[in-house]
């Protein structure tokens, strides 16, 4: 057993959990406090890398790539969720869907339509290029170590800011009773539009992590989406918990898988077999853990109050 | 008495109890209702109807405590299999098909009763047995001159009134009423104690219901409920004259 | 009831279009026009079966496109071995998407809400992941189909564009007659009354998973046939058309047409095609316009085409939150 190979991977599937728990943190909130089904929330994932590599390029820094983008997806974010949403949160799910799928469509082509066709890409930066050596002797990218870190710093963050701020408080209470929370005095609607738009920064920010390894493309956002979904579900509608659990897992069980599945298949079956099966059964893994876990948890790892 | 209290029950309900976390929501409750009984359960706010009505319909499990229906152990049935064998109800917040004609709300109800829905190709509405019956019983609760308007633009009462039917039509062996007077003002509160006057005797009746007057005008036997616990059960005469209850209900002014 | 409703009557009159549009194109000389009109039916039937869990079921399947693309696979796979007997092609489509449907209403349904639109969009990626992986069948690509469906009968030659295109109209207004059958039966009845109150209809009797997991294969089959179809006029299929993203495309043309009617998801199809088509025509960016068109029919016209006939009675408003 290779064991470098396994802690290996070990890391890059926590790195992609980190990735989609920072995608997934956002929607989770908006679907839990909001009530509100957002399909475009893979643009602002994608819109967060266009940014931030107009600005790499520019200033030459991704650094700063990253720095500036936050608080221009930020303001994207509120600015959307004002003009766009707002008509939007009494109507039933259907329609949100439909409308945030046209979204998809006008994001998608208009990233086209402002930015060269092809997409960007951006240089990794120097330092972070090259690779660290950690505890047990195994190397990793650094990048992705820091994407790690970052992640886990942002996670943490936002687990104080929900649990122990006053804004937190006002959050948690906006999820679980709109009404009453207006009845106390709370802006509901100011609530609103920051939790959208502190959630397209998060989104935003998973994109610009990515963006010196995948470039800035049309419709990465739907690469993403619907395995941002499978985190929301299982982690449970409205649990930033849930989402960093089911993220963490799901990025460990789709790294593991692709990697390992076609080894232990092969202590069973024939090498035939396995290469024929492998690849598909494991891009099925995800899908096949989220049945499951909905079989006995219908409402995900960590359901909403009252449910 | 219009019942006779020397045959089995209809309803026997062993010892029921729920609880949410910490908060005990019925504890321990045991109540009979025999065949033409009319038995209401009353109680102050939050003493726990609303749970015992979910749990009785089939919609909320139980943590212990058992519940026989015609002699039938029910404890695990889903709400559909308890109405498929005559247990119907009716909801505390109007309940009907809002987008279905009054006549197809009632229809429905018949058909559930009419043999397999499992068929694909005749109209249902070409079914006249269906239909007659389902004027029937609208005509039974005064609606038949709506029959085509749609549900749910009908007045509040007018909706309870349909609830009434709808339940009726499923043919049941026994009612669960959750409050079928809530919200009417005093006219229409009349003619619905009218006409569940009229279903006295015919089925076995559960009325939770929180109107006074309704109550002892029509119950046989009353149990009262309160913080989850029956108090007290007896006939009105001895339910008005029991000194837990009046200090537990009646005497702190709730009307 | 009225037979000649204003509905009725446009109903008719597209069909009608529908029939003659063979004939139409080549007087017009926009013979590309029947090709155009072929798809527009298969879409048709498409919108029709997904209606039958949209607008009447009140469940928002977002992978229902997956069963044009199990049908379309099934023809393809089928003549990639070189069998091309449609009778064992066509058998093996219908059985995979009612067992593939089965199996994953199952699943689905156990939700409700906001669950269930994840769980149907995510089941249909599943499958769509699984057909990229396959290698011998072409992958991203897709795959070409060499030989259509044969039937072995001479006056059903699926090479003949002409005999194609009738089938397909046939098949459409079959659909649609049994749709309409469909919905007004005892079982119709449930299911559209599981979707105005489920709780009520559960306190009647009616356990109404069977009824709209019934509903969901029902669906399932009859999109599937439009794959069938698909995948003999195009030759070839692609996991695009299993996409998530086609599946949105379907329910766009559903509600554009109107989900209360029948009839109401040929309309959208016809309108989102030629639309799509004229749009396209003028610039290629036509995303950027159709995507705002898309919000704001949403907000503005959410009982679609169908609603300028005035309500369809017995079927109201939306679908529950």
């Amino acid at each position: 057993m290779d064991w470098v190979l396994l802690a290996e991977q070990c890391l890059n599937g926590f790195q992609l959990g980190v990735l989609l728990f920072l995608i997934a943190a956002g929607l989770t909130l908006t679907f839990g406090i909001m009530d509100f089904v957002n399909l475009a929330h893979g643009s602002l994932y994608m819109l967060g890398a266009f940014v931030c590599a107009t600005v790499a390029t520019w200033t030459d820094s991704y650094l700063l790539g990253v720095l500036l983008g936050l608080p221009v997806l930020l303001a994207l974010g509120m600015l959307i969720e004002v003009v766009a949403l707002r008509t939007l949160y009494q109507r039933d799910h259907l329609d949100q869907v439909l409308a945030t799928f046209g979204l998809i469509l006008f994001f998608n082509e208009l990233v086209q339509v402002i930015w060269p066709l092809d997409g960007m890409n951006i240089a990794m930066p120097e330092i972070l290029s090259g690779t660290m050596i950690l505890p047990l002797g195994i190397e990793y990218s650094t990048f992705r170590m820091m994407i790690i870190v970052v992640g886990l710093v942002v996670a943490g963050g936002l687990w104080y800011a929900v649990g122990a701020t006053r804004i937190g408080m006002q959050v948690r209470a906006g999820a679980s009773n709109r009404r009453m929370a207006s009845a106390l005095g709370i802006n509901i609607s100011l609530l609103f539009t920051v939790v959208f738009g502190v959630g397209a920064m998060l989104a935003g920010l998973s994109g610009m992590l990515v963006t010196p390894i995948l470039g800035a493309t049309s419709g990465m956002g739907e690469q993403v989406i619907i395995l941002t979904f499978v985190v929301v579900v299982v982690g449970g509608i409205g649990s930033i918990r849930g989402a960093f659990l089911a993220a963490v897992l799901i990025g460990l069980i789709d790294t593991m898988g692709r990697s390992f599945l076609d080894v232990l298949l092969l202590t069973v079956f024939s090498a035939n077999a396995a290469e024929a099966a492998g690849p598909a059964l494991s891009s099925m893994l995800i899908y096949v853990f989220m049945i499951v876990v909905l079989f006995f948890r219908p409402q995900g790892l960590f359901p909403p109050r009252g449910a | 008495m219009t019942f006779a209290c020397d045959a089995s029950p209809l309803l026997r309900v062993d010892a029921l109890c729920k609880s949410f976390g910490g908060v005990v929501a019925t504890d321990q409750v045991s109540i009979d209702v025999f065949p033409g009984e009319m038995h209401a359960v009353i109680g102050p706010n939050g003493a726990g109807k609303t749970t015992l009505v979910a749990q009785l319909s089939g919609m909320l499990s139980s943590d212990a405590g058992r519940t026989y229906f015609d002699g039938v152990d029910i404890s695990a049935l889903s709400a559909a299999k308890r109405a498929a064998r005559g247990l119907a109800r009716s909801f505390q917040i109007t309940s009907i098909l809002p987008d279905f004609s009054v006549l197809q709300n009632v229809a429905l109800a018949v058909q559930a009763r009419s043999g397999s829905s499992f068929r694909f190709w005749r109209p249902a509405h070409s079914e006249s047995t269906i239909t007659a019956q389902a004027l029937d019983f609208l005509d039974g609760v005064g609606l038949s001159q709506r029959a085509d308007e749609t549900a749910g633009n009908l007045a509040h009462g007018e909706q309870r009134q349909l609830e009434i039917a709808m339940a009726l039509a499923l043919a049941p062996k026994m009612l669960l009423l959750d409050e079928p007077m809530a919200g009417m003002g005093s006219a229409e509160s009349e003619l619905m104690i009218g006409y569940l006057r009229g279903l006295k005797g015919r089925y076995g009746v559960l009325l939770i219901e929180h109107d006074m007057d309704a109550v002892f005008a029509l119950a046989d036997r009353i149990s009262v409920l309160v913080y989850g616990r029956i108090i007290a059960r007896g006939t009105p005469a001895e339910i008005r004259s029991d000194a837990a209850v009046r200090e537990a209900y009646l005497g702190t002014g709730d009307a | 009831m009225q037979i000649l409703s204003p509905r009725t009557v446009f109903a008719a009159l597209v069909l009608t279009l529908f029939a003659a549009m063979p004939w139409l194109a080549n007087t017009f000389d926009q013979s590309h026009y029947q090709d155009v009109f072929a798809r527009i039916m298969i879409w048709s039937i498409a919108a029709v079966s997904l209606n039958l869990m949209l607008g009447f079921g009140g469940m928002v399947s977002f992978g229902h496109a997956l069963y044009l693309g199990v049908a379309g696979y099934a023809v393809g796979i089928a003549a990639h071995h070189e069998i091309t007997n449609a009778w064992l092609q066509w058998s093996i489509g219908l059985l995979s998407c009612a067992l593939i449907s089965a199996i994953f209403g199952a699943i689905s349904l156990r939700t409700r809400g906001v669950y269930f639109i994840m769980i149907t969009m995510a089941l249909s990626q599943m499958v769509y992941f699984l057909i990229i992986s396959a290698e011998e069948y072409g992958s991203d690509d897709g795959l070409v189909i060499y030989a259509r469906s044969d039937f072995g009968l001479a006056w059903l030659d699926l090479n003949d564009a002409m005999i194609r295109y009738y089938l397909i109209f046939v098949l459409l207004i079959g659909c649609l007659y049994f749709s309409y059958r469909l919905v007004n039966s005892r079982f119709g009845m449930v299911v559209r009354g599981a979707r105005s109150n489920q709780d009520r209809v559960e306190a009647m009797g009616y356990s109404t998973y069977w009824y709209r997991l019934t509903c969901f294969v029902i669906a399932g089959v009859m999109c599937g046939i439009a794959g069938l179809l698909s995948a003999n006029v195009e030759e070839f299929i692609s996991p695009d058309t299993l996409h998530w993203t086609r599946s949105g495309e379907l329910i766009f043309m559903v509600v554009l047409g109107g989900m209360g009617s029948v009839f109401g998801p040929v309309t959208g199809a016809l309108v989102f095609h030629l639309l799509s088509k004229e749009l396209a025509e003028i610039t290629t960016h036509w995303h950027l316009v159709f995507g705002p068109f898309l919000v704001l029919i949403v907000l503005f016209a959410p009982r679609g085409i169908d609603s300028l006939f005035g309500l369809s009675r017995g079927i109201g408003g939306r679908a529950d939150k």
